[in-house]
């Protein structure tokens, strides 16, 4: 039984707290991947965008919003994954980027990747290495670990790292 | 699948007629990147070194993320109880739609690139049209694909300069892909009937309006890689967009349908 009425705050407040699997130090609030929410009497319904079409972490966070919702009493919840608008790394909350980069992940630099995607073997953006936050590090691959990064290494302190990078 | 796929405004309002060609399209397209998703994750763990071993891994992923949107759109649009992964694993070769580049062996890593290249230089422009279809699922799917198609796109095509204005080996390797796999790109651009029906419809891009940008970026790249430009093709090979395709497809099924037929309904 659910004590008190439901409210979309409420709501709010609990899915800041189901962190992302791969990022467990971002919740999927800092991400940007709940686009909204809507309070029907006991009925929740959530809205989720993925990060990328292939991101295996999705049905994970479906499952971590059922659960955590499930362990204050909210049976009814339904769960929608929305493609559109796309998600763009600059949904991504400033202090998501602050708690990336003490993770040990530099966050993603600037706007939307699109735009200059075809600029062949072009000069990329300078991204900051998190590790002794020297700005002379170097691309080594645009994959990295996961769908969402690429690859770095710092030129002076020769750490490499992991970059969120655009989208 | 615990996330809910959002409801189509438009499925209600098409006709029996054009529901069908949507479906046999849709299927097209989400066979096109799953065939192509596993040759790439076939390399996995055989890569030429680990960046690009995790590269081709990567793009498989993206494809594969690809194919399940349009898969279980396809399944919404049939409406007869056949899921994404029925459509996946449960079909005969001559149902699968996808053109035949997708479909050719990996070969050496020249002859991935070079098909990697033929086809990125196909879905990237075809996708930022995509996403202005009138059909909101489609154009939702493009408008999420078309981000990830771009950082493929730029994979593709540096590779291609490196191996091309490579060493002696890689750019003799670069060319015997190119003089192996050139044949197969006009299909991916040459519309079916229902194909045309569905342009006609202005459901689908019209490939022709494509064919400009893709012509420039194959021009320049080639440039770039100081190799020259393969004579207009004169023939090309096609068929498979209408289920007529290569010995290799039954090979690949028999391994990517080989759990779903020994244990039919397992799931993951």
């Amino acid at each position: 039984m659910v004590a008190t009425a439901l409210t979309k705050a409420r709501i709010w407040e609990l899915l800041d707290e189901v962190l992302d699997p791969e990022v467990p130090v971002l919740s999927i609030l800092d991400l940007g991947i709940v686009r909204g929410v809507q309070v029907a009497g006991e009925q929740v319904t959530v809205h989720i965008t993925p990060t990328y079409s292939g991101c295996p972490a999705m049905n994970t966070i479906a499952t971590d919003i059922r659960l955590r919702l499930l362990a204050e009493g909210i049976t009814q919840v339904t769960i929608h994954n929305q493609l559109s608008p796309a998600w763009t790394t600059d949904w991504m909350t400033p202090s998501g980027r602050e708690k990336l980069e003490a993770y040990g992940i530099a966050p993603p630099v600037d706007g939307t990747a699109t735009g200059h995607m075809l600029n062949l073997f072009g000069q990329d953006t300078a991204v900051r290495c998190p590790n002794c936050k020297s700005d002379n590090t170097r691309l080594v691959s645009q994959f990295g670990s996961t769908a969402c990064k690429a690859s770095y290494q710092c030129n002076d302190c020769h750490e490499p790292f992991d970059y969120f990078k655009c989208h | 699948m615990q996330a809910a796929p959002s409801e189509s405004t438009a499925l209600a309002t098409y006709s029996a007629e054009v529901r069908q060609l949507l479906f046999t399209y849709v299927v097209q397209l989400a066979d096109t990147s799953l065939i192509l998703g596993h040759r790439l994750s076939e390399w996995c763990g055989h890569g030429p070194i680990l960046e690009q071993d995790l590269a081709m891994a990567n793009i498989a992923l993206d494809l594969l993320g690809e194919t399940r949107s349009l898969y279980q759109y396809a399944a919404e649009l049939e409406g007869k109880g056949r899921t994404e992964d029925d459509l996946a694993y449960l079909r005969s070769a001559v149902e699968y739609r996808h053109p035949l580049l997708v479909e050719q062996p990996n070969g050496d890593f020249a002859h991935t690139i070079v098909r990697q290249f033929l086809f990125d230089n196909f879905h990237y422009p075809f996708l930022q049209q995509l996403k202005s279809s009138p059909d909101e699922r489609l154009a939702g799917i493009a408008e999420k694909a078309v981000k990830e198609a771009a950082y493929h796109l730029k994979w593709s095509s540096e590779w291609i300069i490196r191996l091309g204005d490579g060493t002696l080996e890689s750019r003799q390797r670069v060319e015997k892909a190119i003089a192996s796999l050139w044949r197969y790109a006009a299909e991916l651009t040459t519309p079916t009937a229902t194909e045309k029906a569905l342009q006609e419809a202005g459901i689908i891009p019209d490939y022709a309006a494509l064919q400009p940008a893709m012509v420039a970026h194959v021009a320049r790249v080639l440039e770039e890689a100081t190799l020259p430009t393969p004579p207009a093709t004169t023939f090309g090979l096609a068929g498979g967009k209408e289920g007529r395709h290569s010995e290799h497809l039954g090979y690949i099924l028999t391994e990517l349908q080989y759990v779903q037929r020994a244990y039919p309904g397992l799931t993951w």
